[in-house]
């Protein structure tokens, strides 16, 4: 190529690359309420990202085809594609925060690494981040937190509702049993650690740990360990992608028995089992919300959208997937947390301060769950200034082959004493660092 | 016409020596600077901290690695790993001493960076080429082990995530922190860049950076006419790794302003080697051109599709981007080999002559 | 010292480093009286570590195949074992078709990239550095990364080609509770050995294969004989491609067929300096060490400073070996004049 040729095609991409650079701003003229979604759906983390995005995507496209929006409020959808990784994640944040009239209602990053780095400029912006079962625990505590959400349970508070699951089936005593905690080695990993540690000394257990160095393609030493020289009485695993398919195989390797062996929310959807086989099953799940393929909003997402083939998921039989549904539950909690605001400041589309303040007096009934068509995947939720966790439940599932099937009742997670001091705790301790008073609640 | 030379005369040795020989350079570079400084800062928020902090950050992280690589000659994936000590070094310096100037925290950060690379640059004295690279890929892994594994570097927080306080950099205007505007953190990044950028080309132009290069070309005979080894190899790790330490700490205190050890794993590594190589290897300039490279392309790639009004899912563009980013890399090298940084220079090369080129 | 004499100090070295490493080990009681030492216990992590590392040399493997002809340290050979394993399940799955087959079709992909690869990467490229060839190789993977999953999509897909899963008791005679060996690793184990006894004929007895070693030695005497540079290299890219296959079905009946199956390579890589980069025997040594090495130190001694040293670990004893060695264990003596 001469050298001409190569500099005017540079010059020209230059030119072309400059105006693309610019972020096309989101359906600016329209009115609607614009409700940006992160998404992964490329990557390491796909197959789990996938449902996610499906489910949150399509229960607010059902809105809009079947309510018309929200309170009659059209939602902008729009989807940012971030990989899972931080940085892209940050590019989406800023690319989307200004979206639509009143800009973005709410960001849920599905990501501990983005929601970290989202907390202090979604504070500065006004933008509620609502990290659903990931991210910072002890931004449950909403005196500091402000703009940060962790509704329905944090890692900590499912760390208490394994134990407690646990010592119900060890029949009420722990003492000298062994636990065994298998982690990928993150902060997202660590996070349960503290919370197993101080019960340990509550219950009287050994707790044991076996961090998996990322991406945990290889635990045979792991298993060996836990299989032929601690021998555990349970297995509690805080896994991730590639890690969680990875350690079910193994431990059915060392003949671990699949019914001690409860893997956390994010070890606990279908692409976690499937590819191990008929070695996964009698594995448990800790989840936050149930399992369910029939709900009435279900129904409603098959007959608006998918017999109109507005649906993501490739294949209606998707609907209902572990993650689909955690998708869904997201979805539900945003938007009726819009709704709460719209229901004070008017039915108008709403800034993400407004929004806030949807967050903090969300008060989801068994009777407006049942309403909205989500008996039995949700617990009532109700959140406040300070309490930014809303008191959520978390339930024991198993995996027969096939489905994942309910293992226990819901369990309440202790959150009165030690859970609630640990928040405070940690949260004054990143208010010091970085120089917050804490406001006031009352 | 435009870089024609004829009528500037140099009068004295150190105007020869000088760092732009060329008026229209000298002009270009202070256009540039006033521009970097007066007009950018003009550009939206989301200019500014998506695109213009990544890319100084980067930037400074690719001219470390081209000191290494490029002008040293030793090969390095240890890049991740000497930027997460940064990170955590400054972390532990601002929230140890809070009363640290943040330019006193991140040349300490850099200092003790220096510090590790010397450690992980001993191998060089061995192994060399590709084994080296590899051998480096060691430091990499156990740096963030350590980092992952040790609570006190973390201030014992339970998960491990640093979150960098805001610091000011003089009275009260902020650099880091929630309170610090874009436009602060910009001309702070750039200010370092430029200053660490300046200090580079010079440092390639003295004596250290001559035995760099001669022990790049051929490390027997530099050592046969008088150029220690040990010396060169390890000042050229130490170095690199202070240039790589102050990017890391600019990444987690003024870009992302929170960031766990796995933000720098082996990804990152290979991110800045990319830029170093597609800018140019041995070339301070192409530090540059490789960060903006590689910063810009994945973001215009992804938001191209919507610029034109196409509507295509995400995932399929992410797809598509990894495709086009590969197929580009691809051909770059077979373009130019030598990376942006010689293709600007050809174009000088040109432009002196043009429009009568004979 | 001749070849058979090395063969035979290798054979008698391994087994007595073992058992001395395994007396070191056994003494680790006397100073911390809550370490757990059986030898059952111990043969049981030798075993499993020499099993993983050989599906660690399965992945080396390709990487020297390509650096032994070309000189090219070939990164995308993680991306390969994806690529080849994606094609495979999705033949599979999708298709509808019988594992035999699709593994035919799959290696006829393998061997079209490796054509396309030669021609359209390589051939522009002969003579450059080899830093720019492993950059271009990176941009493969990236390629390659983006492609398969344009084609079949970043799910999980489930590979299960029958291969039995359970655990299996040896010598339970001798050790309490038995040596206990995973049947999959086992299979994993023979046809990895089948795979390079394979090369090992092909390199040594056809005269594909002598050309191949021809060019290892020098490009261009092997030019100036008449041995055609571009076929070799196609061939020799097209047989990475195929080991690479080999290496995803074994990996992704381990794992599941997603994107981080391509994360192997960064398994592969001390393996690989361990047993240098020119050397097909020095793979699968350098596997079985790192292999063997990695589990040893992190069961017993990788709970004395926070666990999860695998990683780092493999990177250090090849380092370490590095030291005295640098050029592997197995690889040519550098020579360096002025």
């Amino acid at each position: 190529m001469s050298f001409r040729k190569t500099l005017t095609m540079a010059a020209l991409a230059g030119v072309v690359g400059a105006g693309a650079l610019a972020p096309a701003p989101a359906q600016a003229q329209e009115n609607g309420q614009y409700m940006p979604q992160m998404v992964y759906r490329t990557g390491p983390y796909a197959p789990n990202g996938i449902p996610l995005a499906n489910g949150e995507g399509d229960y607010l496209r059902l809105l809009n085809e079947r309510d018309g929006g929200i309170n009659g409020v059209p939602i902008l959808i729009e989807e940012c594609e971030t990989a899972y990784n931080t940085d892209r994640g940050v590019e989406c944040y800023e690319k989307m925060k200004n979206g639509g009239p009143t800009g973005a209602a709410q960001f849920s990053p599905y990501s501990t690494g983005i929601t970290y780095a989202l907390i202090e400029r979604a504070t500065a912006d006004q933008i509620p981040i609502f990290s659903m079962g990931y991210g910072r625990a002890d931004a449950s505590y909403g005196k500091v937190f402000e703009y940060v959400f962790t509704a329905p349970a944090t890692y900590w508070a499912g760390a208490d509702a394994a134990i407690q699951y646990i010592k119900a089936e060890e029949g009420g005593d722990l003492s000298g049993k062994k636990i065994a905690l298998v982690y990928h080695d993150s902060a997202y990993g660590k996070e349960p650690i503290a919370t197993l540690e101080h019960l340990a000394g509550q219950e009287g257990y050994n707790l044991s740990l076996f961090p998996v160095p990322h991406p945990g393609l290889e635990q045979k030493s792991t298993w060996l360990k836990i299989g032929r020289q601690v021998r555990p009485d349970w297995v509690i695993m805080w896994g991730w992608g590639v890690m969680n398919q990875t350690a079910i195989k193994e431990a059915a390797a060392v003949g671990f028995p699949m019914e001690r062996f409860i893997g956390n929310w994010w070890a606990g959807a279908e692409p976690d089992v499937r590819p191990a086989g008929e070695s996964a099953i009698g594995y448990k799940a800790l989840q936050f919300h149930g399992v369910a393929h029939d709900l009435k909003v279900h129904q409603d997402m098959k007959t608006h959208l998918y017999a109109n083939g507005k649906g993501l998921a490739d294949d209606e039989s998707q609907v209902g997937e572990v993650l689909y549904n955690r998708g869904i539950v997201n979805a539900v909690i945003s938007t009726e947390a819009v709704r709460t605001a719209m229901d004070h400041f008017g039915n108008k589309p709403m800034t993400g301060e407004q929004v806030q303040w949807g967050f903090e007096n969300l008060n989801l009934t068994a009777e407006r769950l049942e309403a909205l068509g989500l008996t039995g995947l949700m617990s009532p939720l109700s959140l406040s200034c300070a309490d930014h966790e809303g008191g959520g439940q978390a339930r024991i599932v198993q995996w027969d082959g096939e489905d994942w099937r309910p293992a226990s009742d819901w369990i309440v997670p202790n959150r009165a004493g030690f859970l609630s001091e640990a928040y405070e705790a940690s949260a004054m301790q990143y208010a010091n660092e970085k120089g917050l008073t804490p406001r006031d609640c009352n | 016409m435009i870089y024609r030379e004829a009528g500037q005369f140099k009068t004295s040795y150190a105007r020869d020596g000088g760092l732009y020989p060329i008026r229209q350079d000298r002009y270009g570079l202070i256009v540039l600077l006033l521009v970097a400084v007066f007009a950018v800062p003009m550009m939206s928020e989301y200019w500014l901290v998506t695109i213009f902090l990544p890319f100084l950050v980067m930037a400074v992280a690719a001219l470390g690695l081209n000191i290494l690589t490029g002008y040293a000659g030793q090969l390095s994936l240890g890049t991740g790993g000497f930027m997460a000590c940064g990170a955590y070094a400054a972390y532990k310096l601002a929230t140890a001493f809070p009363d640290l100037n943040i330019v006193l925290v991140f040349l300490g950060a850099g200092l003790v960076s220096a510090l590790v690379g010397i450690l992980f640059g001993i191998p060089s004295l061995r192994i060399k080429g590709f084994y080296l690279a590899v051998a480096t890929l060691a430091a990499q892994f156990f740096i963030l082990w350590l980092l992952n594994k040790v609570p006190w570097f973390v201030n014992y927080s339970p998960s491990g995530v640093i979150s960098a306080p805001p610091r000011a950099i003089f009275g009260d205007i902020y650099v880091t922190g929630a309170t610090a505007t874009p436009e602060a953190k910009y001309l702070f990044a750039l200010a370092v860049a430029a200053l660490l950028a300046l200090a580079a080309k010079n440092l390639t132009r003295c004596a250290i950076g001559r035995s760099w290069m001669a022990i790049r070309d051929m490390d027997i005979a530099a050592e046969i006419i008088g150029i220690k080894p040990m010396a060169t190899k390890l000042g050229a790790f130490a170095i690199s790794s202070f240039y790589c330490g102050i990017a890391g700490a600019m990444w987690a205190f003024i870009y992302t302003s929170s960031v766990e050890a796995n933000a720098f794993e082996i990804s990152r590594s290979f991110q800045v080697l990319f830029m170093v190589i597609i800018g140019g290897l041995g070339s301070i300039l192409g530090s540059f051109l490789g960060a903006a490279f590689i910063v810009l392309l994945p973001i215009l790639l992804k938001n191209a599709p919507e610029m034109v009004g196409l509507s295509i899912p995400v995932d399929v563009i992410a797809h598509i981007e990894f495709m086009i980013f590969g197929a580009l890399i691809i051909f770059f090298l077979i373009v130019e080999p030598h990376g942006l940084a010689r293709l600007w220079q050809i174009g000088k090369e040109k432009l002196r002559l043009w429009p009568f080129p004979y | 010292m001749s070849n058979q004499l090395r063969i035979a100090l290798w054979a008698l070295g391994a087994p007595v480093s073992v058992g001395l490493i395994g007396l070191l080990i056994s003494a680790m009681p006397l100073i911390d009286s809550n370490f757990f030492f059986t030898w059952g216990y111990y043969l049981e992590v030798v075993t499993t570590g020499l099993l993983t590392g050989v599906l660690y040399s399965l992945v080396a493997l390709g990487f020297v195949l390509i650096f032994k002809a070309s000189g090219v340290f070939n990164f995308s050979q993680g991306a390969m074992v994806l690529f080849a394993a994606l094609f495979f399940v999705g033949f599979m799955d999708k298709w509808g078709l019988h594992p035999a087959l699709a593994f035919l079709l799959t290696a006829g992909v393998m061997i079209l990239l490796a054509m396309l690869i030669e021609r359209v990467v390589l051939r522009p490229l002969v003579n450059q550095p080899a830093i720019i060839l492993f950059m271009a190789t990176i941009g493969i993977t990236y390629f390659l990364d983006g492609l398969g999953q344009t084609i079949w999509g970043s799910d999980v897909f489930t590979l299960d080609i029958g291969l039995p899963k359970d655990p299996m008791f040896l010598m339970e005679g001798t050790f309490e509770g038995g040596v206990m060996v995973n049947q999959f690793d086992i299979v994993a184990a023979v046809a990895a050995g089948a795979m390079v006894i394979v090369l090992a004929f092909l390199f040594q007895y056809t005269r594909i294969g002598r050309a191949l070693r021809a060019v290892a030695d020098d490009h261009q005497a092997a030019l100036s004989v008449g041995i055609p540079l571009k076929t070799i290299w196609a061939i020799v890219w097209s047989v990475a491609g195929i080991v690479g296959l080999v290496a995803g079905v074994m990996w992704g009946s381990k794992l599941g067929v997603q994107f981080s199956l391509a994360l192997v390579a960064l398994k592969a890589l001390p393996v690989l300096i361990l047993g240098g980069f020119t050397s097909v025997p020095g793979a699968i040594v350098g596997g079985l060490i790192i292999g063997a090495g990695e589990k040893i130190a992190e069961i017993f001694f990788g709970g004395y400073i926070g666990g999860g040293i695998e990683d780092w670990f493999a990177y250090m004893l090849a380092m370490v070996f590095l030291l005295f060695r640098p050029q592997g264990l197995f690889g040519e003596k550098i020579i360096e004049r002025v």
